[in-house]
């Protein structure tokens, strides 16, 4: 499903390498997790993978399925089932939620050639997500993340991951912001989409978050690199050991 | 003494119109306007509120452009009472709703006893003072026609004036709401290819104006209007524009609050690219206590197009507890595109509370990869962000289903321009 094969990213602004050699597999059906210190690298591979600029990539590949992530423009990568839940969701006054997500899902049929959603059908559809997250009428009518909790926002990003079904997910540091209820209602909202056909990518600092998300393998990423891979059990080193053994051991 | 080159260009401009041959009231109203306009001459670029904006194309005897028909079904489903303007031949409606009388200034000129005898040209010349506004002048020595609205009671269904593009014609409105009346006026559509439209409105003690006006989305337009308005006691003006396109549009809006606590919105939206040029000009002056006046400009500017905003709150002395708001704000969409404001603010009262700002931006490259990101195209996720940051100037429309009418009509354009 997604393959990354040597992949290099400097800041294209300066000279710094942020990526040094991503090598990662996600299967279709399985839960990858990647941890690792701040300033490894883990959020600047979800932006390079969905298209945010400010970025050069100097070598290497990624691919979803057959299409060759980086040379898509941000909007062809999500049509092709890309998506990205944000680690800070964007606030967009003025643009009614529920618009923004009828003009996303359309958007993206379109440049699937598939017809679009009628408004009712759209309408049911959207409240029977939103239902499911615990997303009220009020906060589908509100503009885009004006005024949202940080746990509004986080449920409101696995509401458009849900609308859109993408075929590979990437969560940037979902549980950044979250108490322990939002954290559980965001987790079952994740789970509920996991199935035989969809990836997921979880990026997060902590391990909290895996024991909700139950990944099926952990990378562990420090300075630009994957140095370490295993089981669900390498989370729970990391929770009880923190980062310093890992990395010294690779070292 | 005019100075020679402004004698000839006014000579020239009066030379092109036809002199009226009103007497009575109307005869010696707009005398009296234009002896002010012979005083002054028309404006230039050297006069302080005519910096930014060339008044050229408004001042010369003959339009240079032609004008196509626009779009006039906007407000259809609004159940208004509709007044059809093509060029200076004004419609009436047959009939007409309790507590709303209308007539034209043709009409009114023929009649010994009418209304607006006393309010024809006096709010425009007194709003006329200390800055002049020729054109305005001109106007009221030289309008052909115009409406004449007076609500005495609350008038449920709004008035529409639909304006069907033709010539140069040259109007002047006035509206009065008499004392506890209320009345929403909606305009549509360009009077000419070239226009000046004058209106004056006077809302007396705990009255209601609503004014919604709709310039555009003709590409080529020239137009130059004032509204001056006059509040009285617990009196409310809330007037909003939507321009787009167009080459050169210039709004004044002169308000005056002579009652307590009344309030007072100018609102615009507006957006073009290339040749456009949109000039809001306000003057707020509060002359009475516990009054509020707000002033939300937003425009979206791209391949060059020019926006101007000069917009002044004067509290006098005595105007206490006055509470003035003014905000101005661009989007540039391309580095070519201008926006020149000039905020100003004139306070003589010692407590009150008057607060301005004035940005300018570029489209916020964060939100513009979120919308990407979930799928939206390039284009249609600026469009999205170019409504969002015109929402704000549409919150002033108080009619939830107009706002709402408005905002669609935004949306319809933005995709296809």
């Amino acid at each position: 499903m997604l393959k990354i094969e040597n992949l290099h990213v400097k800041l294209e602004e300066e000279d710094k390498r942020i990526l040094k050699g991503i090598d990662l597999t996600v299967p279709a059906g399985e839960v990858h997790a990647i941890m690792g210190p701040n300033g490894s690298g883990k959020s600047t591979l979800s932006y390079v993978l969905s298209g945010r600029d400010g970025y050069e990539v100097t070598e290497g590949s990624a691919h979803l399925s057959d299409d060759d992530l980086l040379e898509m423009e941000p909007e062809e990568r999500a049509a092709a089932g890309l998506f990205l839940a944000f680690q800070y969701p964007v606030e967009i006054p003025g643009v009614g939620n529920m618009t923004f997500l009828r003009t996303a899902v359309n958007a993206q049929r379109k440049a699937r050639g598939e017809e679009e959603l009628s408004a009712g059908d759209f309408l049911k559809e959207v409240r029977a997500k939103a239902k499911d997250l615990k997303i009220d009428a009020d906060m589908l009518k509100r503009p885009v993340n004006v005024g949202f909790s940080g746990g509004e926002k986080k449920r409101n990003e696995i509401l458009q991951m849900a609308m859109l079904e993408p075929k590979m997910c990437i969560l940037d540091e979902t549980d950044s912001g979250l108490d322990v209820d939002a954290m559980k209602l965001v987790s079952d909202g994740v789970n509920a989409l996991r199935s035989e056909g969809r990836g997921f990518l979880v990026i997060t600092h902590y391990q909290r978050l895996l024991d909700h998300i139950k990944p099926d393998v952990v990378h562990i990423m420090a300075d630009g690199r994957i140095v370490k891979s295993g089981g669900p059990e390498l989370a729970l080193e990391v929770e009880q050991n923190g980062y310093a053994d890992i990395l010294n051991e690779v070292a | 003494m005019l100075p020679a080159a402004q004698q000839t260009a006014l000579d020239e401009r009066l030379h092109a119109l036809a002199e009226p041959s009103d007497g009575g009231w109307l005869g010696q109203a707009r005398s009296a306007a234009k002896e002010r306009l012979l005083a002054i001459g028309l404006p230039t670029r050297r006069d302080e509120y005519w910096r930014y904006t060339n008044p050229r194309a408004l001042t010369q005897p003959v339009p240079d452009v032609s004008g196509a028909g626009a779009d006039l079904t906007v407000f259809d489903a609004a159940n208004a009472i509709v007044i059809e303007v093509a060029g200076d031949v004004i419609t009436l409606p047959d009939s007409l709703p309790h507590g709303l009388e209308v007539s034209t200034l043709r009409q009114a000129a023929e009649a010994d006893i009418h209304w607006v005898r006393d309010y024809y040209a006096t709010l425009e010349a007194k709003g006329s003072s200390p800055v002049q506004r020729p054109l305005a002048a001109l106007n009221s020595a030289y309008a052909t026609d115009g409406i004449l609205l007076r609500a005495t009671g609350a008038v449920d269904e709004p008035v529409l004036i639909r304006n069907t593009q033709e010539g140069d014609p040259i109007l002047h409105h006035v509206i009065k709401v008499e004392g506890g009346a209320s009345l929403t006026v909606l305009e549509v559509g360009a009077p000419g290819a070239r226009s000046n439209q004058v209106t004056e409105v006077e809302i007396a003690d705990a009255a209601a104006l609503h004014h919604i006006r709709i310039q555009g989305p003709e590409a080529d337009r020239h137009d130059a209007t004032h509204l001056f308005a006059r509040l009285g006691a617990e009196s409310v003006l809330k007037s909003f524009t939507l321009s787009a396109n167009g080459k050169l549009a210039r709004n004044e809006a002169v308000i005056e609050l002579t009652g307590d606590d009344a309030s007072a919105t100018v609102a615009g939206a507006a957006f073009g690219r290339g040749a456009f040029h949109h000039d809001d000009t306000v003057f707020v002056t509060h002359d009475a206590e516990n009054c509020e006046s707000r002033q939300v400009f937003k425009k979206v500017l791209r391949d060059g197009a020019t926006g101007v905003f000069q917009g002044k709150i004067l509290v006098k002395e005595g105007a206490q507890k006055t509470d003035g708001y003014q905000i101005s704000q661009s989007l540039l969409l391309d580095d070519d595109s201008v926006f020149l404001a000039k905020p100003e603010l004139e306070i003589y009262a010692d407590d009150v509370a008057c607060s301005h700002g004035s940005t300018t931006g570029a489209i916020d490259e964060t939100a513009l990869f979120y919308l990407r990101s979930r799928g939206v195209p390039h284009r249609e996720a600026t469009d999205l962000l170019v409504l969002s940051f015109l929402a704000e100037a549409l919150e002033e429309i108080e009619d939830e289903d107009l706002r709402e009418t408005v905002s669609d009509l935004m949306a319809d354009w933005l995709s296809r321009a």
